[in-house]
């Protein structure tokens, strides 16, 4: 799992750990908290491109959908597979297991920090 | 008139509990109330195999008695009321002139010349101002006892042994032997309390077995501490309005505002049997009712679908792939936790409800295919 603080956030409440030029990309603990229990995930092909803002996935739980919106332009070079097979990953460890895309990209959007977001959430 | 602002932030009398069980909230008809204690899954499973404890206090109990009780719910309600015997309840329907659908209710015939109506919470204010107008001519009095009034649900199988070993509460006869739609009065002696009424129906909105219990809000925390004391052993969870909506789905039942609306006629809904022409009296929207939707009117029908994506409320539904026209609505959908594929109420016309027919939803713009079937989807085994 990765470290909270060390991530950065969208207003979308997705998280992004940015390791060189590959994004890996999952939604928060608050967000999977709204949702309620995940029983469906749809993840975007691997090589596909995909603009900062767009709508690339969906998450669903039993009450709602949820969208997956790409942080950054890029590249989709991964996807869990184990998080479409056991959906309720995203909610048992949002921020580790529960991860969902990896995105190339070539220029890091602003992105908000760890306290940025808590304070969006005022959690 | 707004419900959400005459009830604006209402809490039940187990608030402080919900919260200490560390229940998620949502705003249902301006009430505070727990949308799940951990998850919905877990909620809804433990109802189907055990037990799940719910906090229906947000429901409207209207009290109906006089010596009129019985001919005014005949004329108020769409059923034969006044034909039902004591402690047995009844579902029934409160219709407009027009012949739609106010709310649907619970009535239990508590005492020769009293009944309890019990309404949505989103209809409450509707209901009672609808009972109180057609009291005019006759002999009763229409009080409404929300505020006073906790109703607790213990559903799913365990629930009658639940109930028997719960310290504080006893009912007057032998749950046991108790039947579906039936009541009887009972006490609870909380602890530091003193003892109180109780009135226990087996009825429910889960399609298990289970129990409602009203009693009075100053006892209502202890009750539902002393229920899940005597339940945990046996799977009891308390269970959210996430999961209750889940298992109202599953056992095909109609949730207002979703399946029934003022536009809604009950032969569209497959609620003709609740509208009974045969009584020899008048009743507000008999004229209605005897004329009947046109023949164009949708109807309501199950649908079900493979794979996992699930159509929800306000989804389109067309006749084939490439239709361009919508031709019917899914009033609830879900990807049901029970049966592990997509189930889903909808209107369509008629001839589309046919048994067997195979259809499509547009999932976000994504044709799903999908075939009417009947309802209830899941029944448990007796």
């Amino acid at each position: 799992m990765a470290d909270k603080s060390e991530l950065k956030y969208t207003s979308e409440h997705e998280w992004v750990l940015v390791d060189g030029s590959v994004a890996t990309v999952g939604i928060t603990a608050y967000a999977a908290e709204k949702l309620g229990d995940v029983v469906f995930v749809e993840l975007p092909e691997v090589g596909s491109a995909v603009a900062s803002g767009t709508v690339v996935g969906e998450i669903e739980s039993t009450k709602s959908v949820g969208e997956l919106f790409a942080p950054v332009n890029g590249t989709v070079t991964a996807t869990n597979a184990a998080v479409v097979d056991s959906p309720e990953l995203v909610n048992s460890d949002p921020f580790g297991e529960g991860w969902l895309i990896k995105v190339e990209f070539t220029e890091l959007p602003a992105l908000l920090s760890f306290a940025e977001y808590t304070a969006l959430t005022g959690e | 008139m707004t419900v959400t602002d005459t009830n604006a932030q209402r809490f039940s009398p187990l608030h402080q509990a919900h919260i200490d069980a560390g229940a998620s909230f949502t705003d249902f008809a301006g009430w505070q109330m727990p949308v799940r204690y951990s998850s919905d899954l877990a909620e809804h499973h433990a109802v189907r195999t055990a037990a799940g404890l719910f906090d229906l206090s947000h429901m409207a109990e209207i009290r109906v008695s006089g010596p009129d009780a019985g001919a005014y719910l005949d004329y108020a309600l769409a059923g034969q009321l006044s034909a039902i015997t004591l402690l047995q309840a009844k579902y029934s329907l409160l219709l407009a002139e027009n012949g739609g659908i106010i709310d649907d209710v619970v009535v239990y015939r508590t005492a020769e010349s009293e009944f309890l109506v019990v309404a949505n919470a989103g209809n409450r204010f509707a209901a009672v101002d609808a009972l109180q107008q057609r009291a005019a001519r006759f002999d009763v009095t229409v009080t409404d006892e929300s505020d006073d009034t906790a109703l607790i649900a213990v559903q799913g199988p365990a629930a009658l042994a639940i109930l028997a070993q719960t310290a504080g509460f006893g009912a007057s006869a032998d749950l046991r032997t108790l039947r579906y739609y039936r009541a009887v009065t009972g006490t609870f002696a909380g602890i530091d309390l003193p003892e109180v009424p109780v009135f226990i129906a087996r009825t429910g909105y889960t399609g298990e077995d289970g129990f409602e219990l009203y009693l009075p809000n100053a006892n209502a925390a202890a009750l539902w501490d002393a229920l899940l004391a005597a339940g945990t052993d046996a799977g009891l969870v308390p269970a959210g309005l996430a999961s209750r909506d889940t298992l109202r789905l599953e056992a095909g039942m109609p949730l207002y505002g979703h399946e029934l609306t003022r536009n809604t006629f009950p032969a569209q809904a497959g609620l003709g049997r609740v509208v009974n022409l045969a009584k020899d009296t008048d009743f507000i929207g008999r004229a209605a009712s005897e004329e009947g939707p046109s023949a164009e009117a949708p109807v309501l029908v199950g649908l079900i679908s493979t794979g996992k994506r699930a159509g929800r409320a306000d989804y389109r539904i067309f006749r084939s792939l490439d239709a361009t026209e919508p031709e019917g609505i899914i009033t609830s959908g879900a990807l049901s936790p029970t049966l592990g594929y997509p189930i889903a109420m909808a209107y369509v016309p008629a001839p589309l409800a046919r048994l067997g027919t195979e259809v499509y939803v547009d999932v976000r713009g994504t044709r799903i295919p999908a075939t009417v079937t009947s309802l209830p989807f899941y029944k448990r085994q007796k």
